[in-house]
């Protein structure tokens, strides 16, 4: 039991194969308690099936660790009293109202007072007036706020968000997060798996999964220099044509357009050089070397990825 | 309490009584969208309600009226007088008097009427005369059951005719008796035998159905995923799901044997008390069957099939339909093994005969065997993971 150390997720070597099919591949990781973990990765990658091996719904085929120091293979039991799950897919009761779906939690719980509990949860959400409505009447950011709230009632200490904010409008993805940050400062860990990138500038720590495959981990700013990827961003006209030009030349990975600007970017530095010389010194364009953008580095590696597990 | 601003853990999370409390929350769950489902819940009184009227009023397996023909050939008393005894009886009732065998025949085979006497020519003086004439009586026997039993009747009948009205040289006692007594139900009343076996029926379909399609349903909504992320155990949820369901098997029990009792006048002999008792068990170990199979199936239509097959020979092999003695040995098996033909037993035992619960261990330990093997089949196939 490792009850007093600092990190909440501790797990090596997870295997998961469905029909034969390999969903996920010798994943370790180590989430720290208190921060929030960010799970990015295309669709399919293999992040539903991780978080519900972390919480016990799935069993690994091979592998071993520790979720809140107890043994995700042994103590699937003792990490469901302390772990909430948001599912994917809204998984509360829709016939039930917002007031019985959160008693139902309490009293599975076993808390003492479960209307009590529930009826503080209700302030708390910002839910007050919609207690009587059915879940399954609620709008999309609405439905999502109830179900954070259900996971965080029996007081857990670590958080599994899948894709929590998919569907929802900015302002409700602004409060979520906000909500969410302010958990993990009252020591709850959090994982959570996203595909908007501006969710992944605000976790703490980031991890890429594609083919069920961690590519890569670490802060924001790690897994950018990691990338050792050049970038350059160029604004002018014709973009469209330059796209065209530039594309499958030798050391160009990816030709990306933002708004009115391309990013132009590769990880070997000479031959991407190389390649947009003749551009360079277009007068309608203006080339400047950027750091990459999250998103670059992700497209990178899933493009990247693909080629190495699809082939 | 260390931060001040984050509204603190203020509820505590006690681990005793941990069984009964989550029961208790799947079972309050379970309440709640029953009563939200208005469909379902008219149905559990609908059903029962509906089926019972249907089946009291509509099928009688005594025959009444039959569409009778008689092909006469001799106009005499003695041929009114035995048509009279016949439609005496309610059995028959004579539609068509035909003189002509061709027109008797296509009258039978059109379907116009089940059942045809003919008389022929030199009847009376045939009688008379002792020679035992031929009474040619032809039935439409592709419904058999209406059938044998009118023509069962036939003989009976006849003689008791000839001997009443007649002066012939039979002795006025007939040298022998058919005496046909049909115990517990002596005018061979269907209903009588009929509700106490609906409730049986009814009880099995709509149990079956109830909890067959709980466990898919929470799977194909989506809500098992969270749930199984609880601390939730496969017996409490199975007690969750069922519990609620015992109290609906027993509304509609009630009212079925209300309405018996009310519209059919079927007695109950025997103690309510005891028959509650029993019906309590049948019930649940039909909600542990049907809650089993949801935990086989993969959706909502299996679960459906599922029940089918195992409602059908409920149905056919219980003693509902045919008498049970009369089935060969390995259907005999087949239907000690459920639970219906159990319950058949005991309801119709409790109601028509009044018999306690001596008479009735055998049965009423069945019903308890049957229902803990569905339990226990139930909560070692309960899928605590999504593998």
């Amino acid at each position: 039991m490792s009850g007093g150390s600092d990190i909440a997720i501790d797990v090596k070597g997870l295997t998961k194969s469905f029909k034969g099919r390999e969903v996920v591949h010798d994943l370790s990781m180590q989430v720290k308690r208190g921060s929030i973990y960010g799970f990015l990765g295309p669709n399919g990658s293999g992040k539903t099936t991780t978080i519900r091996i972390l919480c016990g719904l799935l069993t690994p085929d091979s592998g071993e660790g520790t979720c809140l120091g107890y043994d995700i293979l042994k103590d699937a039991e003792k990490i469901k009293r302390q772990v909430g799950y948001m599912t994917q897919r809204f998984s509360l009761y829709q016939d039930l109202s917002v007031r019985e779906n959160l008693e139902f939690v309490a009293r599975l719980y076993g808390m003492r007072d479960a209307r009590g509990a529930a009826r503080d949860m209700i302030k708390r959400l910002g839910l007050s007036g919609r207690e009587e409505q059915l879940a399954g009447e609620l709008s999309g950011g609405w439905k999502q706020r109830l179900a954070l709230g259900a996971c965080t009632l029996p007081n857990p200490k670590l958080l599994l968000l899948d894709e929590p904010t998919a569907g929802v409008d900015p302002k409700a993805r602004r409060d979520f997060w906000n909500e969410i940050h302010a958990l993990a400062a009252d020591g709850l860990t959090v994982l959570v798996s996203t595909h908007y990138m501006d969710e992944a500038e605000r976790c703490h720590e980031i991890a890429y999964i594609a083919y069920g495959h961690l590519l890569t981990h670490g802060t924001v700013e790690e897994v950018i220099a990691g990338s050792a990827l050049t970038t350059y961003t160029v604004t002018g006209e014709n973009l469209n044509d330059l796209t065209a030009a530039l594309t499958g030349k030798p050391g160009i990975d990816m030709v990306a357009p933002f708004g009115t600007s391309l990013h132009v970017s590769g990880r070997e530095v000479a031959a991407l050089e190389a390649s947009i010389a003749p551009w360079r010194d277009n007068s309608g364009l203006h080339w400047h070397k950027s750091a990459p953008s999250l998103e670059d580095v992700f497209i990178e590696l899933m493009g990247r990825s693909k080629d190495n597990f699809q082939g | 309490m260390s931060a001040v601003d984050h509204p603190a853990p203020a509820h505590e999370i006690r681990e005793r009584f941990g069984f009964w409390k989550r029961s208790y929350a799947m079972l309050i769950k379970e309440f709640i969208q029953l009563k939200r489902d208005r469909v379902s819940f008219a149905m559990i009184v609908m059903l029962p309600v509906m089926q019972l009227l249907l089946f009291g009023y509509a099928i009688n397996t005594t025959p009444h009226n039959l569409p009778s023909a008689v092909l006469l050939q001799e106009e005499s008393d003695l041929a009114r007088s035995v048509l009279k005894a016949l439609e005496n009886t309610a059995y028959f009732r004579f539609i068509y008097e035909v003189h002509d065998v061709d027109e008797f025949d296509n009258l039978l085979k059109s379907g116009k009427v089940l059942f045809g006497v003919e008389i022929p020519r030199g009847f009376e003086r045939a009688v008379r005369r002792g020679d035992k004439p031929a009474l040619l009586v032809a039935a439409d026997a592709t419904d058999p059951v209406a059938a044998s039993a009118a023509l069962g009747s036939l003989g009976m009948i006849v003689q008791t005719a000839l001997a009443h009205d007649l002066y012939i040289g039979n002795p006025p006692e007939m040298p022998f008796e058919i005496r046909a007594h049909a115990r517990y139900n002596p005018a061979a009343n269907s209903s009588l035998n009929i509700v106490p076996g609906l409730v049986g029926t009814i009880l099995t379909m709509t149990m079956l159905i109830f909890t067959a399609l709980s466990v898919t349903r929470e799977v194909e909504r989506g809500t098992m995923e969270s749930l199984l992320s609880m601390p939730i155990k496969p017996v409490e949820v199975m007690f969750g799901k069922i519990i609620p369901y015992v109290l609906v098997g027993f509304v509609q029990a009630f009212l079925i044997i209300g309405i018996g009792v009310f519209l059919f006048g079927v007695p109950v002999l025997g103690n309510l008390f005891l028959l509650a008792l029993l019906s309590t068990l049948f019930i649940t170990a039909n909600l542990a069957i049907g809650y089993t199979i949801s935990t086989l199936v993969q959706n909502q239509l299996q679960a459906m099939q599922m029940s089918m097959m195992f409602f059908l020979p409920s149905i056919l092999l219980s003693g509902f339909m045919f008498p049970f003695a009369g089935m060969p040995n390995w259907a005999r098996y087949v239907g000690e093994c459920l639970p219906l033909t159990h319950y058949l037993r005991i309801v119709r035992a409790i109601m028509l005969k009044g018999a306690s619960m001596p008479n009735l261990r055998f049965d009423a330990a069945a019903l308890a065997v049957l229902m803990l093997v569905a339990m226990t089949i139930a909560v070692t196939r309960f899928r605590r993971t999504l593998d």
